[in-house]
């Protein structure tokens, strides 16, 4: 029951699907198999929230170091939580004035989008911005053309990043349309920075990015494959647990 | 206390007191709203006819402040500044961990993690469980444009009952039964990755690929920079493949085609750090913008 019910389940699931590809009459089947799938991840982050609740009331019931900032963390949780679900601020649907709960529930105005608005978008954005520093100085303290290989990186990040900026027109802007040879042909406005980094992007890193979905596409199949016929069995976890 | 610790933290505070007088001072930092009155009238037939008011308020920019219907709004100025106060939080952390970041750090944890809640309980649950299978009850509260013939979909309880079995996790004993639903979500997973992921990424990708050496315009003449671009694309991914290929030793010419690989490898690892940087730069540009303009108004 605890382990080969759930392989049972795993192997038909995910054959299924797979037939479902081949059988046009039961592609449907897919279809509804994505639709329980998209539910039971709207579950699975009520799982995780139960989760982060559990987890912060044990710090906070035990008074471990920073047992304060769990506490901020659940209040935050909670007044989030409690605005979206109960609507706070949200007119009903024009269309159906006398249906209240018939409104959008991140309407412009409304409690909900006002922390998605004034918190989540400035947090988030700051966290990943905050990156930029950090890749910026690792990459100083990283890249050092030590041979070939790092010399190639150097060189393609550095036109990339250039080509994008303002600093290409600074810096190559001044090219002439001329022919370096002769009639026709290259011209040295072909080497400005913009135009090398278009070169780029378009025609070689597309060799690498292919050889790399191909390679990614091949251990997601293998990888499957393993877990639909049983020898890959990590999510179950261990025999130990209750 | 250390004395740039010292130095650090009295440059911060006058810091933010400078910016808030200065934002006190100017009259910046403050949002305005115009009213939008909505009128809706009763959609039911068989109830007396009902109309029924209240206002939507749209942002403007200040230069309309003085204009008639525009007025100031408290939880936007309000939402404006505590955006400004998180911004500002995370960033110094760039001075090193502090407890303002801290703090700003839980509220964001908590509110991340409602906000998934929030969202996956009006799109999915309530959307395409609740609607499917109690379509009447839906129609009576949160979808009152649902057409009426709609009928329960039982299948629906499966799902539902696989939901239930997955919260069990939470449970003291018998918390093995999530495992259940587990194995179906790996399974759909790995069931509809490994078509998708076969179908696009690698017979579509191969198939890209398979592309003449030599092109020739209609006219019959050799086009030179379509052919070497197509010659640079086969030769790059089948070196990179030899790369990648570790069922035989690379050495010999092996040796050479997998070195070309690298090489290409290197140039999109290139590239791809470039545009990484790049995304994380007008992602602070933004920021740096929200500060200096929407806020400070400089």
């Amino acid at each position: 029951m605890k382990r080969t019910v759930p392989l049972l389940i795993s192997a038909v699931t995910g054959f299924v699907l797979i037939g479902t590809a081949f059988i046009p009459m039961f592609e449907e089947w897919g279809n509804d198999a994505m639709a329980w799938f998209n539910l039971l991840a709207a579950f699975a982050f009520i799982l995780g929230g139960g989760n982060l609740l559990k987890m912060q009331l044990q710090k906070i019931s035990a008074q471990q170091a920073g047992w304060g900032y769990a506490a901020v963390t659940l209040i935050a949780f909670f007044v989030t939580l409690f605005v979206g679900l109960a609507k706070v601020g949200v007119h009903p649907n024009a269309k159906f004035p006398e249906y209240s709960w018939s409104g959008n529930y991140l309407e412009e105005g409304g409690a909900f989008w006002w922390f998605f608005e004034y918190i989540f978008t400035p947090l988030s954005a700051t966290m990943f911005a905050l990156l930029a520093f950090y890749i910026s100085s690792a990459a100083f303290r990283a890249f050092r053309a030590k041979n070939t290989e790092a010399t190639i990186l150097l060189i393609i990040a550095v036109i990339v990043l250039l080509g994008r900026t303002y600093a290409s027109e600074w810096l190559t802007g001044g090219f002439p349309n001329e022919p370096i040879f002769g009639e026709g042909g290259i011209t040295y406005s072909d080497f400005k920075l913009d135009h090398l980094s278009q070169i780029i992007m378009d025609d070689f890193t597309t060799p690498g990015m292919r050889a790399i979905k191909i390679g990614i596409a091949l251990g997601v199949a293998s990888t499957s494959l393993k877990v639909l016929l049983g020898v890959d069995r990590s999510y179950l976890g261990s025999d130990q647990e209750a | 206390m250390k004395q740039s610790t010292i130095i650090w933290t009295l440059l911060m505070v006058f810091g933010g007191l400078g910016l808030i007088s200065v934002q006190l001072f100017r009259g910046k930092g403050e949002v305005y709203v115009r009213e939008v009155p909505v009128e809706a009238k009763s959609s039911s037939k068989t109830s007396p006819e009902q109309t029924y008011r209240w206002s939507t308020y749209q942002e403007v920019s200040a230069k309309e402040k003085d204009d008639p219907g525009i007025s100031f709004s408290f939880s936007r100025t309000l939402g404006l500044w505590v955006a400004a106060f998180c911004t500002l939080a995370i960033f110094s952390f760039l001075y090193g961990d502090n407890p303002l970041y801290k703090f700003t750090e839980a509220v964001f944890v908590g509110v991340s993690a409602a906000y998934a809640m929030v969202v996956g309980f009006w799109t999915e649950i309530v959307t395409n469980l609740y609607a499917k299978l109690l379509p009447e009850l839906a129609r009576m509260s949160f979808f009152p444009d649902m057409e009426s013939d709609v009928h329960s979909d039982l299948l629906y309880l499966i799902p539902l009952v696989l939901s239930v079995l997955l919260l069990w996790r939470l449970a003291p004993k018998g918390n093995w039964i999530a495992r259940w639903p587990l194995a179906f979500f790996i399974g759909a997973t790995a069931g509809i990755r490994l078509i998708s992921y076969l179908e696009t990424d690698f017979i579509g990708q191969l198939q890209s690929t398979v592309m003449p050496f030599i092109v020739f315009s209609a006219d019959g003449s050799m086009l030179w920079f379509k052919s070497l671009k197509n010659t640079v694309v086969i030769v790059g991914v089948t070196s990179c493949m030899v790369y990648f290929f570790f069922s035989v030793e690379h050495e010999g010419i092996v040796k050479y085609i997998s070195r070309l690989g690298i090489w290409f490898l290197m140039v999109t690892f290139g590239a791809s750090f470039a545009y990484t940087v790049m995304g994380r730069i007008a992602l602070l540009s933004g920021r740096l913008d929200f500060l200096f303009n929407e806020w400070l108004g400089i």
